[in-house]
């Protein structure tokens, strides 16, 4: 089921557009985000998203060859698709510490401040804790998360 | 502890210090006391395993660190369920066992040679001393305050509603699940107050050390997601939160799943469904905040509504088409029990039927709990007050846990923590405000050692408030007072309700001094030193775990229940009549039946008094043969008395209970003690089994199963036949006397 998660996210990069084509502007949309994402992304970034995209690639691979040829060694598929699913996890959380600590926070202030409440004085709270996250801290925590994420895996893939 | 020097070590630079050190030295104090409050059983009666299911802890301990961890993984016990036997090494948590084995072997290794039973009764105490550690952590994360912290442990070290689970001997799983249970709470708000990848696995990795040690994990598994659903709902959004909610879920799976008796469950069972489906929606959240960083604001909004129906939709769909199909497991029936309070008693008697899951009666709430019950709400309001993401979770903990509390006794367990956590958010609080900046309160709130460490403290704060003394000293004094009627009340409840091992029973004598009632053990020894060392032993399934750990005899039923009709037919066995029961005996191999029986000393926990739910659980598997109608009488009363039914007098259970009962008292005086009611003049007869132990006070009593008759006749006519052989020579006897007469 982890599988519906990662589909599920891929369905909305696929169908981000697609719902857009109700709308008049599609294709400029899109393709202003995609130039902006290009534009705005710093090199060190754009790598780790090339490696999410990866990780993406290998866990559907390895679902669709679940559907397709049937789950037999499921402890061992399991096991792969659980270490594809927590890798993107890991690599998407040390690229939201390492990458966009300011892009991050403005947004999150401004999804606060959209829902109202007064909650402001939290999300600057949390993006000064953030800051406080430097970036070796983050790499280290992504090492450490990672070794756990692979010796389960390695243990439970009989 | 004199005011002004405390007051001078407490200024300066040197403050911190010293008030970290009396933390410390307060925390260690406490830890003593919850520790030392859980031995009263243990000195009162000795170093021995309580109850039921911790027996079954103390064997497979046992078992392991003989075999070693290898063997006990893949155990498979043959000396349980007796036909059947059971995977126990993948069926049960390991935790609780590997816990204690691995002490024992760092003891050995330290040259410290403890008996592994000894290590068993203490690890309760040991951990609730943790817990109370833990406890203060989890508090401190909630407040500012220093003070709550050391109330909250204090109040965990000495609440009656966790010591009821913890004390000496009490080795279930509950004994060390409650210490991760509020750890991984506390790594938990860590890791979302901090975003850190680090804190987020620590939670995983004492989320899998749960999982791998009690059931209750699930708990954890749903209130986490529930915490991050309702932050999201609340428009808290922020990549503190994704980061700690993906990689506890992620890591937290994988660890889970490395336990055989969980297994797949994690993405099989409803149970965790919602963890997986908040893992999903929020990658989806994570992905739109992403892209909103590049979209304006208008068509952005378009986007997320389309976006949000459709993935709502297809994972709804989805997941309905699974569970009709199958894959996913339906809800477990402890879980329908939790929202149907009636679900139990018509569907599952066997859950209905042990009585920690029966709901809470009010003044339980109030017994194990004392003042902090009226407190909880005050310091959940207190949360409302400044709402920050882990005062979401304080709500949202207490609102599920006191459902869940009022629905199964047992699950008091769960609420205890945050009824501490919120209770010394309140009392910090009140004395907070009421003690500060002067040196009147102090000397008053010096009896006890919490109060007055908390009010020195806080005296560093600047604040203004009340300042009349007057005002301070009532309310800092009647804390007091309720704080010292807390402890009274926690030792008294600890002392008279909870330290009784059930194994062996204690009672007073008319002149004031103890008399211990050591039957089962008792009769466990004699079953270990007289009878041979596969006999089988049949007993209801209650004691199942009891006869496998002291006397070390197969059973054909334990407190495992994994097989419901397995417990159906030694139900149908107990409540059948003679010549129904013996093939019954005869095709599980039972050398012995035991019954326990309270009539002649008045013990309530009878097994004539659980005979009824044998009935019912029988009844559910074969239910034209064994009826529960037909052991009430017309007037639908339930009695064993000259009333009882024909049906109840010739069970196997009555005969078995009351048997030669009526030759300790005078002819028709026979009185059973528990149902207050005289035996009718003429005991019943058993032909297929025969008396073979009765222990002291009669609690226990044990069967022998007679084999097949020598000449083939059936058990009634044999026993009739030597019964008639002696009257016919009686008549004889006689027949000549008449013919001498005459």
């Amino acid at each position: 089921m982890p599988s519906a998660s990662s589909s599920a996210s891929g369905a909305s990069l696929s169908s981000g557009p697609k719902t857009l084509t109700t709308n008049s502007s599609i294709y400029d949309i899109a393709h202003t985000v995609w130039q902006q994402y290009l534009a705005t992304t710093p090199q060190r970034t754009l790598l780790l998203d090339a490696f999410m995209a990866f990780l993406v690639l290998v866990g559907g691979v390895q679902f669709v060859y679940c559907v397709l040829a049937g789950n037999y060694p499921f402890n061992a598929f399991l096991s792969g698709f659980c270490a594809a699913v927590g890798q993107f996890v890991l690599t998407a959380s040390l690229r939201m510490q390492t990458s966009g600590s300011s892009t991050s926070t403005s947004t999150s202030s401004v999804g606060s401040g959209a829902k109202g409440k007064g909650k402001k004085g939290i999300s600057v709270e949390g993006g000064a804790e953030e800051g406080a996250v430097s970036h070796e801290r983050a790499f280290a925590d992504y090492v450490f998360g990672s070794l756990i994420l692979h010796f389960f895996c390695i243990n439970f893939i009989n | 502890m004199a005011e002004s020097p405390l007051d001078v070590l407490l200024k300066g630079n040197s403050g911190r210090t010293t008030r970290g050190l009396l933390r410390f030295i307060i925390l260690a104090t406490i830890a003593a006391a919850a520790v030392s409050s859980r031995l009263f059983s243990v000195i009162r009666f000795e170093s021995i395993i309580h109850e039921f299911d911790p027996w079954f802890n103390f064997r497979a301990t046992k078992y392991l660190v003989q075999h070693g961890f290898e063997s006990f993984w893949d155990w498979f016990d043959d000396r349980t369920w007796h036909p059947l036997g059971r995977v126990t090494g993948g069926t049960l948590y390991p935790g609780l066992m590997v816990t204690s084995g691995v002490i024992y072997h760092v003891l050995r290794f330290l040259t410290i040679p403890v008996d592994i039973r000894n290590i068993c009764v203490l690890l309760a105490p040991g951990f609730s001393g943790l817990t109370a550690l833990a406890m203060y952590f989890l508090t401190c994360e909630m407040t500012t305050s220093p003070s709550a912290g050391l109330l909250a442990a204090a109040f965990m070290g000495i609440v009656p509603g966790y010591i009821s689970r913890s004390v000496a001997g009490s080795y279930d799983n509950e004994a060390i699940a409650i210490f991760l249970l509020v750890f991984t709470f506390f790594l938990w708000i860590k890791a979302v107050k901090n975003g850190s990848i680090m804190w987020g696995a620590l939670a995983a990795l004492f989320y899998g050390y749960m999982v791998s040690a009690w059931g209750g994990y699930v708990f954890i598994t749903n209130l986490i997601p529930l915490h991050v659903f309702v932050l999201l709902c609340m428009g808290r959004y922020s990549s503190r939160i994704y980061i700690s909610y993906t990689t506890w879920y992620a890591l937290g799976t994988l660890a889970s799943m490395q336990i055989p008796f969980v297994g797949f469950l994690p993405i099989r069972n409803s149970d965790h469904m919602s963890a997986l489906g908040v893992f999903g929606l929020i990658q989806l959240v994570a992905f739109a905040d992403f892209v909103r960083g590049f979209i304006p604001g208008k068509h952005f909004q378009r986007l997320l509504t389309t976006m949000i129906i459709v993935v709502f939709g297809v994972a709804f769909v989805g997941l309905v088409v699974l569970t009709v199909s199958g894959v996913i497991a339906p809800w477990s029936g402890r879980f329908y029990s939790l929202w149907d309070t009636g679900y139990a008693k018509i569907h599952i008697p066997i859950i209905a039927s042990v009585s920690e899951h029966q709901p809470t009666a009010w003044p339980a709430f109030f017994f194990d709990l004392n003042f902090l019950i009226w407190l909880f709400p005050a310091g959940v309001y207190m949360c409302f007050r400044d709402l920050k993401d882990e005062h979401v979770f304080v709500i949202i903990y207490s609102v599920l846990a006191s459902y869940f509390a009022g629905v199964m006794v047992r699950l008091m367990l769960t609420l205890t923590p945050i009824v501490c956590v919120a209770a010394a958010l309140a009392l910090s609080t009140i004395l907070d405000t009421y003690v500060f900046a002067t040196n009147g309160p102090n000397p008053r709130a010096k009896a006890n050692e919490d109060t007055s460490s908390e009010g020195l403290r806080s005296a560093r704060k600047p604040d203004v408030g009340i300042t009349s003394y007057f005002s301070k000293t009532v309310m800092t004094s009647s804390v007091v007072v309720y704080l010292l009627l807390f402890v009274a009340h926690c030792t008294w409840v600890t002392s008279n309700a909870y330290s009784s091992p059930s194994v062996v029973l204690a009672s007073r004598m008319p002149d004031g001094s103890q008399h211990i009632i050591d039957d089962y053990r008792e009769a466990y020894y004699w079953l270990r030193q007289n009878t041979a060392h596969n006999a089988k032993i049949m007993s209801w399934w209650d004691y199942g775990y009891q006869i496998g750990g002291m006397a070390d005899r197969p059973t054909l039923v334990d407190n495992n229940t994994w097989n419901n009709t397995h417990i159906a037919t030694v139900g149908k066995a107990m409540s059948s009549r003679e010549e129904v029961s013996y093939p019954i005996l005869r095709q599980h191999d039972v050398d012995y039946v035991l019954v326990v029986f309270g009539g002649l000393l008045g013990y309530s926990g009878d097994d004539i008094n659980k005979f009824l739910w044998m009935v019912r659980i029988a009844e559910g598997i074969w239910p034209d043969e064994v009826k529960e109608r037909d052991f009430f009488t017309a007037r639908g009363e339930y009695r064993v008395d000259d009333g009882a039914t024909p049906t109840m007098r010739n069970s196997l259970m009555y005969k078995m209970s009351y048997h030669n009962f009526n030759s300790m008292f005078q002819p028709g005086q026979a009185v059973d003690r528990v149902r207050g009611s005289r035996l009718p003049a003429e005991g019943p007869q058993l032909s297929t089994l025969e008396e073979a132990f009765t222990s002291e006070n009669w609690i226990i009593r044990i069967y022998k199963v007679k084999d097949l008759d020598n000449l083939g006749r059936d058990h009634n006519t044999a026993v009739a036949f030597d019964k008639g052989n002696k009257r016919k020579r009686a008549t004889k006897r006689k027949g000549p006397r008449v013919l001498r007469t005459e």
